[in-house]
């Protein structure tokens, strides 16, 4: 595990001496949200190796940021939160029905974003989006949702609101253990003409800065998020082709296998993290 | 006067039979990855380097590297080490070829190479087969780095 205090106290000192100044926060601060405290450190699953904690992105925004998520008032991601609660009683599609005629009050949704991605009952790995649009198409008989429409963005970060507070726990063994080789394969794999893997950065090097960017582990359990560079919400399959494109390589589909299946290791790797949804970052 | 002058005519001389460009495939590695020759056999220039190493759509340095040269340009990265006084520690032929396949000198880095242009996964496909950076440039920044001394 990279010597996290010494490199942050590495920075803070090249930032009293250079022009390296972007605001870092708070590190030790406590995420507390309507008298709730929410999980950003735990004990790195058993499967990382290489590391020892785990740690929300959450602790690496500056403290305006973080101040932000903590109060609902000033979170912008509260309003597909209300955008998600309206859409989940509207009626739609040749079958005459809204998600409640199913599934009830939304409350019911609770633990989902805990266990996404999911293998579903043919085997095959799904993201939240994934399920949402098969609800649509296959049992409301309507419209499949963009995977980064705002409908699609409500209605998931709604969803994982539900689950805010509790820990993720995706399953990576079982029917899962393929897709989740198939995703631990590419977190490590440099692509790119710059050559770089995942681990590179949120690995080897979190708690250190590129530049003015202050390198997060690059966990999703606050996804979906409200980033402030987007002004809006984001998925989790955006967030992914960003860093894939920021190594100067093709990117993947957002829904495609490989995204999802990254998704889950991905995910794996913040087991035992709260849900934040819907977070804010930079 | 008149050496400068003689100096100038034996470079116009010898200038056409090595400006031939060192294709990246062909660049020749000594101990510890160092790149003796020059890749262009023009002398590199300090200040074009010095942008080069700047500017964020070539070098981009300042991502992972600390300067003080560049104290004016905000917010310098620490994932890689300072490059003050770098050309005290380093000799030219180190630098080149540092610069142009790091990992041939530290096989675990995370710098990129700047004058390779194949056996990457999956590059972007406009970026197939090209370097990050023209022999020229590698050259002028390994002449900006050899300007910076504690």
């Amino acid at each position: 595990m990279p010597g996290y205090t010494r490199k942050a106290t590495l920075a803070v000192l090249l930032a009293g001496t250079v022009m390296v100044a972007p605001a870092l926060g708070d590190e030790s601060a406590e995420l507390v949200i309507d008298g709730e405290t929410l999980i950003t450190r735990a004990p790195a699953p058993e499967h990382m190796e290489n590391m020892s904690e785990i740690m929300s992105g959450w602790l690496f925004r500056s403290s305006e940021t973080q101040a932000v998520q903590m109060d609902d008032f000033d979170n912008p991601g509260m309003l597909y939160v209300d955008e998600g609660l309206d859409l989940w009683n509207v009626v739609e599609g040749e079958a005459g029905e809204s998600c409640a005629s199913c599934h009830g009050d939304a409350e019911s949704m609770a633990g989902v974003r805990t266990q996404m991605p999911h293998v579903n009952e043919n085997g095959e790995l799904w993201a939240m989006e994934d399920y949402i649009n098969n609800c649509r198409t296959e049992r409301m008989g309507a419209e499949a949702w963009g995977w980064e429409s705002n409908e699609m963005l409500s209605m998931t970060t709604m969803i994982s609101y539900q689950s805010r507070g509790m820990p993720m726990d995706v399953q990576i063994d079982g029917e899962a253990a393929p897709y989740w080789e198939q995703g631990r394969e590419m977190y490590y794999t440099r692509t790119g003409q710059l050559n770089f893997s995942c681990a590179n950065c949120h690995e080897d090097n979190y708690g250190n800065m590129l530049r003015a960017d202050h390198l997060s582990q690059g966990q999703i359990n606050g996804f979906p998020v409200y980033r402030l560079k987007w002004a809006g919400v984001g998925s989790i399959h955006r967030r992914l082709r960003g860093c894939i494109t920021d190594t100067r390589a093709e990117t993947y589909g957002r829904g495609s296998d490989e995204l999802t299946a990254l998704e889950l290791y991905v995910a794996s790797r913040g087991n035992g993290l709260s849900v934040e949804a819907p977070s804010v970052r930079n | 006067m008149k050496l400068t002058a003689l100096a100038a005519g034996a470079l116009m001389i010898a200038a056409p039979a090595i400006a031939d460009e060192v294709a990246p495939g062909d660049v020749v590695f000594g101990e510890y990855g160092v790149v003796e020759t020059s890749l262009t056999g023009v002398v590199g220039d300090p200040a074009a380097g010095r942008d080069t190493f700047a500017n964020r759509r070539l070098g981009n340095c300042l991502a992972c590297h600390q300067n003080s040269d560049l104290a004016n340009e905000q917010f310098h990265g620490n994932v890689g080490p300072t490059l003050d006084g770098v050309g005290d520690r380093w000799t030219e032929a180190n630098l080149r070829g540092i610069l142009v396949n790091a990992k041939n000198v530290f096989p675990n880095t995370m710098m990129p190479a700047f004058y390779v242009n194949e056996g990457f996964v999956n590059v972007r496909e406009d970026l197939a087969g090209q370097t990050i950076l023209s022999a020229q440039q590698v050259e002028d920044v390994v002449a900006y780095l050899m300007t910076l001394h504690d």
